[in-house]
Formats: structure tokens, sequence, C-alpha cells
């Protein structure tokens, strides 16, 4: 009765990531879970959520200060291993409107630095909807690039093309041996929402409802292994 | 000597003297010891045998005293605060105190508590508090950290701890201390007297309860021995099995048992075995005895029920785990039987005397041993309670993240002076040997973090005044600091409800641990609460299921004994094997077993360790029997495999019980250097390299941080939310804060703890030092039968954690299959 689908096609790169066609361009799905477009040249990465820590800590849970050093950190390892021209961050870069004057000198300057020699785009979301003050770079709300439209939000229903964050998407990946939760890519070769790249943001199980609707099939997960993303099928996925 | 009471007849006041006698009771030596004690204004520390009127001999000074105070016009306060383990004990002791003052006549108020107490009664008891009051540990926690503090405890003359033994040796023990010492400056002439039944080595005890006198300044009281515990084994017709751990083959007899005694209390070692137990026992159970079930993930009020009709005498068994420990007093009692291991004597000591409160006449209890390990080890805890020598706790440092705690308690009270501060925690037996560097460390974490990056100085959650004093930032931090008090840390818990049509969300009937449903999907049965159910799903927290019918639920694992044995036992059971004249008291298959051991491999001396290897199927084996409990066990087989990786033999996989441990691999693994494989520097980079991965070392390090207030438990006003939930999970902090700040104090306390608790590393460092240069290599063509049990349990167990990234890749494998078909 059901019309059999062909199976998900990709190819694991020596460096871990997982090689897709998304919606007619090539695309990397990286281990650390931004995406990269190599035609283009161009990294992306979601919801980095600078500053966390320090919002927590004005609220009297003092969460150790390092998040917005590490994930910078995670960042410039990615941008040394691929040389981007284009470095897209997909909104919810800062984690709340007050995150960038937290932000402390060092690594103010390191964000600086990653910016020299390309282009920055700070496509915003609704944690920063104003983009940064002082730090350099674009801001755009929405930007299209490789037949690509990047959008910090993903659009209700189908949006063949789009690249999205602000959902954080984690899969319970459950097997014969036991259950482990990891944030994973989350995509049906159409469209894709990225895992969250901050060193403090937490994962919304995709198997949430709100995902519904976002895929004109059951999509597959990558999920975020230590030295590699792991394609992994909806059947395998588990709510929380 | 029971007869003490005559030689000191002033002790005891007319009133009281007319209440024992007109109960026909004397009262007991060491009651009027602890009187006089308390005449004389001195500490005291009484241990007497369940039956020996202990609690009443912890009251009677206080009762005494408060009779004999002369009426006054102000508030009478606080007099005397009990401390008890557990809730239900408080509200138990509440009842029978209120019996003599009732019957005396006594113008005293007396009132337990906890938790469960009301919000109003409670609001009212820190205002306008009774004499006596009640209590736990966390309650005084939270009473301490309270801003009325000093006023409430001023008038404080006596704090009563029960059941210390299982108070003392955790971090529950820690608070608890520290609060006393808070006690003791605000009431400084407080006396402290401590309760026990069961104590191996009461110097641990007093150093621990010792206030700003030292452990010195505590009398001990000792009661009269009660009557030696009659103890059998029961030798089961059917021949004892090689392994497992349910005792499935004895469950005919061990019903006989329950028929032949007027009420049994049936102990096992996890909820597992007690739901197994209860199920087997219901399917022989021809004669619909009254048999009930109690254990720690039952719905409290189906708990209460059970208790309330063993109160009333009409249950003839209830099957029941740890939670049945401790001294509740149920009347009837004249049998208990332990199934599976004791796996440590003092615990079986605490169990039995729940058999029979009366002194002279003795208490019956019968071992069933579920495997031939088993055995050894019934018969060696035998013979340790035969001869009165009890495993014990040994005395620990106080914790850091306790000590954090308390800190911002104190913060929250009123404001502290630094030096002062220290000085006061410095009283508190686990805190004796704090340095001043640790604490301002402490007090540094729990103003900002503590970290070394110091950008949180104007977020302090407590700051120091222009007087000097540190204080609370404002009310609002204290309020959360308050609904996040307490040193224990359970598991994520999920409620398991009946569910009702159309989805609706019907009665309660307990709680799980999360990780126990990571095993079933939706459709599968199991058993909880002497049931099956058939899992329908899961919502937020809620586990919804509805009766099934299926005999043969899917059982799921509740994992393996909850108790390591304990390293006296253990040793016990090392001297019962080595020494074979002793073996005749074992039963003939068991002995037999020994024999052909002895005769085809062998039985190693008592300071040495056996270590086999055998080839069977493609595989090669490496057993060794080293009796130091799974968890050391588990650590010990961890880093082998590194070492054995490293060697080229190519390990594959290990399994371990209480008693051995066996890895094996591709390569042969009896050519190897054994000493230095067992080398102690095992415990040096290989443990840092492997504890620093370890899915332990994040669970130590969250209960380090929930408990330190890092992380909070509970928010104001927190309400389930229903809808998305992103989970904000504290290994995301582990890993940065590991990186980037790797000797902070919160990753120092989850180190410790995982080498006390969870990996053990501690018992394991004794062991190898004690088998440098003994272990006995028996090179096998064939399998021996010691090896038999551990190679049995081989497949039944799932590798937790660890084992994430082989998940992932299960996952993968399957997908491609599934792709190719």
């Amino acid at each position: 009765m059901t019309e059999r689908l062909p199976p998900y096609e990709f190819v694991t790169a020596p460096c871990g990531a997982l090689r897709l066609t998304l919606a007619g361009a090539e695309a990397e799905l990286r281990t650390s879970g931004a995406l990269w477009l190599d035609g283009e040249r161009a990294l992306i990465a979601a919801d980095l959520h600078l500053e966390k820590g320090s919002s927590y800590a004005a609220r009297g849970q003092m969460l150790p200060p390092y998040d917005t050093r590490e994930t910078l950190r995670r960042l410039a390892a990615e941008i040394e291993a691929l040389r981007p021209r284009l470095v897209i961050l997909l909104g919810d870069t800062f984690h709340d409107r007050r995150s960038e004057e937290r932000l402390s000198r060092q690594d103010a300057a390191g964000l600086t630095a990653l910016a020299a020699g390309r282009t920055l785009v700070w496509v915003v979301g609704n944690h920063d909807a104003d983009g940064p003050k002082a730090l350099p770079g674009e801001i755009a709300g929405e930007l299209s690039i490789a037949g690509l439209t990047l959008r910090h939000e993903p659009r209700a229903g189908l949006a063949p093309g789009e690249v999205a964050g602000h959902l954080h998407p984690a899969a319970k990946v459950r097997a014969p041996r036991g259950t482990v939760r990891r944030r994973c890519f989350v995509t049906d070769s159409e469209r894709i929402v990225l895992p969250a790249f901050g060193a403090y943001a937490g994962g919304l199980n995709v198997r949430d409802a709100a995902f519904a609707g976002l895929f004109a099939r059951p999509p597959l997960a990558g999920a975020l292994g230590g030295v590699r993303v792991h394609a992994v099928g909806w059947r395998f996925l588990a709510a929380d | 000597m029971a007869d003490a009471g005559a030689q000191l007849p002033d002790l005891l006041p007319p009133k009281f003297k007319a209440w024992f006698d007109g109960r026909g009771w004397t009262a007991r030596a060491h009651q009027l010891a602890m009187i006089e004690q308390a005449r004389a204004g001195r500490d005291a520390l009484l241990i007497a045998p369940t039956g020996g009127g202990k609690t009443l001999a912890g009251f009677l000074p206080s009762l005494i005293e408060l009779a004999e105070r002369p009426p006054a016009n102000t508030p009478a306060g606080l007099h005397t605060l009990y401390i008890s383990p557990l809730k239900a004990l408080a509200v138990d002791v509440e009842r029978n105190l209120n019996a003599p003052i009732l019957e005396m006549g006594l113008p005293i108020t007396a009132e337990s508590r906890t938790g469960d107490t009301g919000l109003s009664r409670r609001q009212r008891q820190r205002v306008k508090p009774p004499e006596i009051l009640l209590t736990t540990p966390e309650q005084l926690a939270l009473l301490c950290a309270w801003e009325g503090a000093r006023l409430l405890f001023e008038s404080l003359r006596c704090v009563i701890l029960d059941e210390i033994h299982t108070l003392h040796a955790s971090k529950r023990g820690d608070l608890l201390a520290l609060d006393l010492a808070r006690l003791s400056t605000l009431a400084p002439h407080m006396r402290r007297v401590g309760l026990s039944a069961t104590v191996d080595d009461p110097e641990v005890i007093k150093r621990w309860m010792a206030g700003p006198a030292g452990p010195g300044a505590i009398e001990l009281v000792t009661g009269p021995a009660g009557a030696q515990p009659i103890v059998d084994m029961l030798l089961s017709e059917g021949r004892v099995p090689w392994a497992g751990h349910t005792a499935q083959h004895a469950m005919a007899e061990v019903y006989e048992a329950i028929k032949r005694s007027k009420t049994a209390l049936v102990f096992v070692n996890t909820r597992f075995q007690a739901e197994f137990a209860f199920q087997e026992l219901w399917r022989l159970n021809d004669d619909a005895l009254p048999i009930a079930l109690h254990h720690g993930s039952l719905a409290a009020e189906r708990r209460r029920k059970v208790e309330a009709a063993m109160a009333r005498g009409a249950l003839r068994a209830v099957v029941c785990t740890s939670t049945l420990d401790l001294g509740i007093d149920w009347g009837d009692v004249d049998l208990v039987i332990q199934l599976a291991s004791p796996k440590g004597a003092a615990r079986m000591v605490q169990r039995i005397g729940r058999a029979n409160h009366r002194l002279d006449e003795p208490s019956r209890a019968l071992f069933v041993p579920a495997n031939r390990f088993e055995m050894l080890e019934c018969q060696a805890a035998r013979e340790a309670i035969a001869q009165n020598v009890l495993d014990g706790d040994p005395p620990r440092e106080g914790a850091l993240d306790v000590l954090a705690q308390h800190v911002m308690g104190c913060a929250c009270a009123e404001p502290f002076d630094m030096l002062e501060l220290y000085d006061e925690v410095r009283t508190a037996g686990p805190y004796r040997e704090l340095s001043w560097e640790d604490f301002e460390r402490v007090v540094d974490f729990v103003s900002t973090g503590g970290y070394a990056l110091k950008t949180y100085d104007r977020f302090r959650r407590i700051v120091r005044g222009p007087d000097g004093r540190w204080r609370v930032r404002n009310g609002e931090v204290a309020q959360r600091h308050r609904l996040n008090v307490g040193a224990i840390v359970s598991p994520a818990m999920l409620a398991v409800r009946i569910a009702g049509r159309r989805g609706s969300v019907g009665r309660k009937i307990g709680e799980i641990e999360e990780g126990m449903l990571e095993m079933l999907d939706p459709g599968d049965t199991f058993v909880f609460a002497g049931q099956v159910w058939r899992l329908m799903g899961i919502t937020n927290l809620d586990v919804l299921v509805q009766p099934a019918n299926d005999h043969d639920a899917k059982m799921p694992s509740w994992g393996g004994s909850k108790f390591a044995l304990s390293t006296f036992l253990a040793k016990r059971v090392r001297q019962l094997m080595t020494d074979q004249d002793h073996w005749r008291v074992l039963p003939s298959d068991v002995r037999e077993w020994l024999e052909v051991q002895r005769d085809r491999s062998l039985i190693p001396a008592e300071d040495e360790m056996l270590l086999e290897t055998f080839a069977r199927g493609r595989r090669h084996f490496m057993v060794c029997y080293s009796f130091e409990g799974r968890l050391a066990h588990t650590t010990l087989a961890m880093l082998l495999t590194r070492r054995l990786e490293r060697l080229g033999a190519a390990p594959l996989g290990f399994v371990c019980n209480d008693y051995a441990l066996a890895v094996w691999a591709l390569n042969p693994l009896d050519g190897l250097d054994y000493d230095a494989l067992f080398a102690e520097d095992m415990l040096g980079d290989d443990l840092e390299a492997w504890l620093a991965e370890s899915f332990m070392m994040k669970r130590a390090f969250k209960g380090c941080a929930i408990i330190a207030g890092l992380i909070e438990r509970r928010f104001p006003g927190d309400r389930q939310k229903t809808g998305r939930q992103i989970t904000f999970s504290t290994d995301l902090i582990y890993d940065v804060l590991r990186r980037h700040e790797p000797d902070h104090l919160l990753l120092r306390c989850a180190r410790a703890d995982a080498a006390t608790g969870l990996i053990d590393v501690a018992r394991l460092g004794q062991m190898l030092s004690r088998i440098r240069g003994r272990i006995r290599h028996a090179r096998l063509d064939h399998l021996s039968p010691f090896s038999v049990p551990i190679l049995l349990e081989i497949g039944k167990e799932r590798s937790p954690g660890q084992a994430g990234e082989i998940i992932l890749h299960e996952a993968e494998e399957d997908l491609i299959a599934e792709a190719l078909q």
C-alpha cells in the first residue's frame, strides 16, 4: 500500500562528515555541527548562544564562564580547517540582548579575528533580533546562496531549499545495546535543520511536535558522534 | 545486672518509677546510665540491641528534665531535637513517645516534622515549636538555613541521633555533622546523644558525632547483649544452582517457611528481585496467605497501606528491600528471610533484628543463597554474626560540595564571619582536617562559582558587607537555596500511572528510574508493584501503563545488586574457601564443587588471587577471582582491557560479578607477565585517561553540581512544563569545565566521589597491593568449576553509558542493512 521510498543517499567523508545533496546543492554535515557548502566555500553554524553562562550567572546560577571561549574555539577550528570565504552565523548567536556587553575583551577580539579576510554574516534570530552592535560583519534577516535559503527559524510546512536552526534538534538513538542522546542535523534532503553549535545549548528531541510537518517524508538524522556524524533513520529514533 | 535500677533509685523520679511499675517494667541499667550521663551534662553514644528500650533510653533524660522544669511564663521553646534517617521512623517514634507522655500526664509536646508534614503545621512549628521535635537531616538543614534559626535553636538542650550507624558514612552524614556544629554554636549547652543497635567500631561513630570537645568527651553506654540470633541456611532439596541471583530454585521451601511462621519479612537486595520473588510466592500461594510487597519505587500511599496492615498483624509475609531495614516497630515478625547474598554482616544483623522485639528471645533468620558463591558468602556471614564481628563503614572525609551547600545555608540564616565559620566547621567530625585553602575555595565557589576566570564578581550569590561578614545577596537567592537543600541525589524518576481512556492520566502506582525505561518499547510488558503492566506510552514525566494479562512479562533488569560485597565479608569468604577442613559445614554439592575446583584447577591461599586462562571456541579467556565486589571489578576490567589492548591481545569483552571478573580476547592471554599486568600504576595515568571520558565521572559530577548548588533541582514556582522541553545537560558543563579549568573544585569533588563510590578505586588499590607477587596462575585446557558462574553471566549484561559510540554505530549499520534489503 505504501510506496517504498528510495533510501537516503549519503557518503561519509574521511574527516567523519556526512556528504549529501540538499535541494540540489552539495552539502557537508560536519562533526562539529556546522554545515559546509563547498561550492560557495561557506560555513554555516546555528545557535551559538554566546554568553549563556553569564546569563545564568546574572540570575544566581554560576555556570562555568567558559562557554563563549569554548564555542569560539570550536568555530575557529572549523575555519582553520576549511578556510571559508563566507561564515554565516544562523541566528541566536548571542543568548540574550545584553550578551554582547558581557563578552570579555579576549573573546570579542577572538571573534573579530575570525572575521578577518572573509565575509561574516549575522543572520538574526529571536534571541538577538538586532544583530551585533560593535562587532564586525553584515546583518541579514535571510540569505540566499547556492539556491538555498538560509534563515534562523524554519518556516512551518514544507520549505524546499531551506537551511535553518532555532529548534536545537537532538536525536535519541535506540539500538539493541542501549540508548544514546546526541545533537543532530535533521534533513529530508530538501531542507535541513542544524544542531545548536553553542557549548551550553540544550537539545530538543526531533520527535517533538515542533518538528511535525516540516518534512515531506520521515527525515534522516545526522547524529553527532565523537569523530563522525552518524546517519540514523527515523525508526531508530525514540521520543524522550 | 538487669536490676541495676535498684542501686540507683534516685535517678528515676517517682512519677516515672510509678509508670514503669504500672507496666510491670523495671528500668534497665543502660536507661538509667543515660539519665546519669544527662545529669552530668555529658554526650553519650548508646549501643543496645533491638528490643532493649533504646529509643526510650534516649528520650528519658529529656522527659525527666522537662517534667521537672518549673513552670515559666515565657514560651518554653525547643528542648530536644530527634533526628531519624527515615521519615516514617520519625512519625513512628512520635507515636511511641506520646504514649508515656500521655500516660504520665506530662506537660510536654512532641511533634514530628518531615517533608510530608502539612505546610501550616510546619510554619507554626517554626514560630511556636514543640518541646520535642522529631525530624530528618534534610528538615534540619532547612531549619538551619532559615533566618529565624538562632531564635529557634538557642533553647535547645539535647539532640538525639537515631540509627546513627546509617547516617554517618555518607554525604548525608557530612551535612548532618555540619548542622550539628551549627547547633552547638547557637546552643552551646546542647548535648549530643547517639543511638544504634549495630556498630562494629564505636570510635568511628564517636569521631563523627563529636562536637567542639572532641570524641573523648562522649561516654559510651552499652545495653545488655541480646540473645544470640538463630541463623539457619536453607539447604534446598533441589541442588544449589551454579549461577543466578533470584533463588528461584528454593521458592517452594521459602513459601513453606512463611507458612510455618507467624509473620515473615523476606529481604531481597534489589527492587527487581522483590518483584520477582513476590510473583513467585503468589504463584505458589495456594493457601492465599496475605503476602505483600514493599520497596522504594512504590507510591507512598501503597507503602503506608502495607505498613499499616503489618502493624495490625494482618500480613503473613512482606517481600521488601532495604526500605524496611530500619527500626520501625512492627510487633509480630518472628522470621527474617534473606533471599540471595547478604553482602555484609552488619546489614544482616540489622535485618535480623527486625524479627522479635524481645530481648531475651533469639531472633530467627533464614538465609537462602541463590548460587554457590553465595552459599560460601551466607556461611561466612553466619559465622561472623555468631562471633559478633561485623563490618562497618570506614570514617570519611567530608565532601566539599556538601560544605558548599552548608556555607550557603549559613549565609541564608544570618551573616557569617569567615574565620568564625571555619572554626565552627572544623568541629564537625568529617571536616576536622579541612584546610583554610579549601575552605576559602568553597566560600569563593558559593559566592561566584569559584572560577579562575573572574568574570562573575558582579553576580555574587553571597556578598561581603562593610562589617566583614558574608550575607546572601537577596531573598530570592535564599529562597532558591532552600528549595534545593539536601544531600540525597536520586536518579531521574518517572511516575508510573494508569492510562485512562482517550489519553487521560489516572492513578499513580509508583515511580521508576528513567534508565529502566530505555529497555522497554510501547506494547512491552513488565512487572511492577506486583502486577504485569503494558507500557502504553511516555509523556513528559509520566509512564502510562495498563494492566496486562500476560504471564511472561518482559522483565526489565533493574541492575545488579545495589550493595557491593563488603570487604570484611569478602575476606571471610576467601578464608572459608581456602580452609579445606572448614568445607564440611557446607552442603555436599557445594563441597563437591570446591573439590573439583581443587583437582582441576587450584584453590589459592587466602592472600593470593587465582587467575585462570583457557580457550573456548575461538576465544581466549582470563578469569580472576578477586572477591572485591562488582564496582571495583568493573573498574579493574576496564583498566585491564586497556592494557591488554596495548599488549596486542585484542580483548573483546568482559563481565563482572561480586566475586570474579572474566575478560575474553582474540589472542591467547596465558603468556603474559601478570604481575606487570596487575601493577598498581594502572591507577595512575590509565585511570585518569579512562575516567575523564567515563560516564561515571559525568554522573558523579552531576551529583556534586546539584548538591553544591551549581545546578538547581527546583526553581520557585516550578511547574511541569508541557510542550517543548529543551533539556539542559550537566554533561555539557562537565565537558567545558574539564577543558578550561580541570582543577575546579567540583571536578575534584566528582573525582573523589567516583573513586570511593561508583568505581571504588580505593578498594581496588588495596586489592592490587594485596595481590602483588601473589597471583596464582592456572593454565587450563577446560573450564573450571569456579569459572562457570561468571561465564553464565556473559550476554546477560548491558554495558551502560560508555557504549555511546557503539550504540550509534549499531543503529547506523542496521539502517544500511535496511536500505540494502
